[in-house]
């Protein structure tokens, strides 16, 4: 399994894939750095304002909860291309079979690619957001938590690059990109829609957005690690970061990091099984 | 000692009742070339892919060495070259073999993987990516990362397709010396002469069927002795080598000066073209 990850591993950095998303992700960072900077300088004159409301607090949320978003993406962006074609894509191409008649077992092929992906993506959105969380900070505003928001970004990344190797099994490299972008897109919008049912006391969205969010537990992920950043803030500014685009995120509970656990492992095995059944 | 290859009573039927093989019975003994021929669509491909574990047979058995077909073990005991394969355009031919050394737990290091590029002729390629070889190079490539390890038995499907005529010398030179290795070897070409060339046994293949087997002297059959004489070219069909003393000796009893005795046989080509239309 460890030799089909370093091959994997190997094959983005020979591609340039690290490269490119160094460079671009450096490009982010400097933007954050001066679209927040900029927020920050906006927000001063609303000290002291009669609403109570922080406005380094407001500020630093709202702008640490759309990197936030935007980590969750470019971490599901990574763990999706980095698996997309690893079984009907590489075998289209002629590229798995020489590899699969080793005596490594297909599991253990799909366990390298996994590790790989996750790895590279948990790693990356880990390491981003700790980037993010730093710029702000200097700024302005340090979030409350740190870790949770962290592990919960790169914790989505692995789901996502279970879903997106289960997908590789049955799809072929562009179809399964769809599907992958399409079951991510589904995830937010559910997330949205608990958000919106929670601000306007519908207990049929929010239950409809629960149930979606844990049948994909990236979003569920994605919420808990949201809802750290500001989960120590009180009063009239709890109030308004609530009701912004990345507020009312709601917290996992105990169960969530074990129920994400088993989601990706029996994501594995479905791969595994459908694989070791799939002709080539 | 269980068969190098065992393939008993193989059949694979795929989605939308395509029957690819309809009940292959075939040994490859330790140490034997065996040469798998037939048209576009016979079958060929299926059963090697079977023979290593990329396809699940419908029915019958394939064990390598007495293990079943796409286990480890039997994985462990073989070399495959698929007819349309390729390896990752940004490797180096030697980092090709050198990740094969590791799925297949070879030691033989750097000492191997050179031996291996002379053999097919790359020694210059070492390190060379391989988006920037030939057909042909990619082919050889091939031909090397299944060598890795020194497998006893060797599944090669087609893997002359793209070489020139002195590459496919290359190969049918390197077949024999598999062979006095003691290396076992399924041969999955359309090259008839190739085949009949090197291959100790035939099988034709068509329709999912062996057609006929044997070796290459049992399919060909004589058809015939020419005789030369000042005369011009004599046939005479449908005899033997037993009869080409008597011949001769009847023309010069007649007179008739003989400058050259040839038997003539029918080609594997001649046996393929019968078996398959």
């Amino acid at each position: 399994m460890r030799i089909v990850a370093a091959h994997a591993l190997r094959e983005s950095l020979r591609r340039r894939v690290f490269a490119v998303v160094l460079v671009l992700s450096i490009v982010f960072l400097a933007l954050y750095a001066w679209g927040t900077a900029e927020l920050f300088a906006d927000v001063e004159s609303w000290d002291d304002n009669e609403f109570g409301v922080e406005p380094d607090v407001l500020a630093g949320a709202t702008v640490l909860g759309l990197a936030t978003f935007a980590i969750l993406f470019l971490g599901a962006v990574l763990a999706t291309f980095l698996t997309l074609h690893a079984v009907r894509g590489d075998a289209d191409r002629g590229l798995l079979q020489p590899l699969v008649v080793r005596p490594l077992g297909r599991t253990a092929y799909l366990g390298g690619r996994l590790l790989a992906a996750a790895t590279v993506s948990a790693a990356y959105s880990v390491a981003l957001f700790g980037a993010c969380v730093v710029v702000t900070g200097v700024i302005g505003w340090w979030p409350d938590r740190v870790v949770e928001p962290a592990l919960g970004l790169a914790g989505a990344a692995v789901v996502i690059a279970a879903l997106a190797l289960l997908g590789s099994v049955v799809l072929g490299t562009t179809a399964n990109g769809i599907a992958v972008f399409m079951v991510f897109g589904a995830g937010l919008t559910a997330g949205l829609l608990g958000q919106i049912g929670e601000s306007l006391n519908s207990d049929t969205l929010t239950d409809i957005g629960e149930i979606a969010t844990w049948v994909l537990p990236f979003e569920a992920l994605y919420q808990d690690g949201l809802a750290g950043l500001t989960a120590d803030v009180t009063g009239t500014t709890s109030l308004v970061v609530n009701l912004g685009p990345f507020g009312g995120a709601n917290e996992g509970g105990a169960l969530l990091w074990p129920f994400a656990a088993a989601y990706v492992a029996a994501t594995f095995a479905a791969a595994a099984g459908l694989f070791k059944r799939r002709d080539l | 000692m269980a068969p190098a290859l065992e393939i008993d009573g193989l059949a694979k039927r795929y989605r939308g009742g395509v029957e690819a093989l309809g009940g292959v019975s075939l040994t490859v003994d330790r140490g034997q070339l065996v040469g798998l021929l037939g048209p576009n669509g016979a079958g060929k491909s299926t059963l090697v892919k079977i023979c290593c574990g990329l396809v699940q047979p419908t029915e019958g058995t394939a064990t390598i060495a007495g293990a079943p077909a796409g286990s480890k073990e039997a994985l462990s005991q073989l070399g495959y070259l698929a007819e349309l394969f390729r390896f990752p355009g940004w490797a180096r031919a030697d980092e090709v073999l050198e990740l094969h050394q590791r799925l297949t737990g070879s030691e033989g290091g750097v000492g191997e993987r050179d031996e291996l590029l002379q053999l097919v002729g790359l020694a210059d390629a070492r390190d060379r990516r391989v988006e920037a070889m030939s057909k042909g190079m990619q082919q050889r490539l091939g031909i090397a990362q299944a060598l890795v390890n020194s497998p006893p038995l060797l599944l090669l499907d087609e893997p002359t397709s793209a070489l020139d005529p002195v590459g496919r010398r290359v190969v049918r030179e390197l077949l024999v010396e598999l062979r006095r290795r003691g290396q076992s070897v399924l041969l999955n070409s359309h090259l008839l002469s190739e085949v009949e060339l090197v291959c100790d046994h035939v099988a034709i293949v068509d329709h999912g069927r062996v057609v006929a087997a044997g070796t290459p002297a049992e399919l060909t059959r004589p058809r015939g002795v020419e005789v030369e004489t000042a005369d011009g070219v004599r046939v005479f069909d449908g005899a033997g080598r037993d009869d080409a003393p008597r011949i001769v000796a009847e023309l010069v009893a007649a007179g008739e000066q003989v400058f050259e005795v040839r038997l003539l046989r029918s080609t594997l080509e001649d046996v393929y073209v019968e078996a398959v239309t």
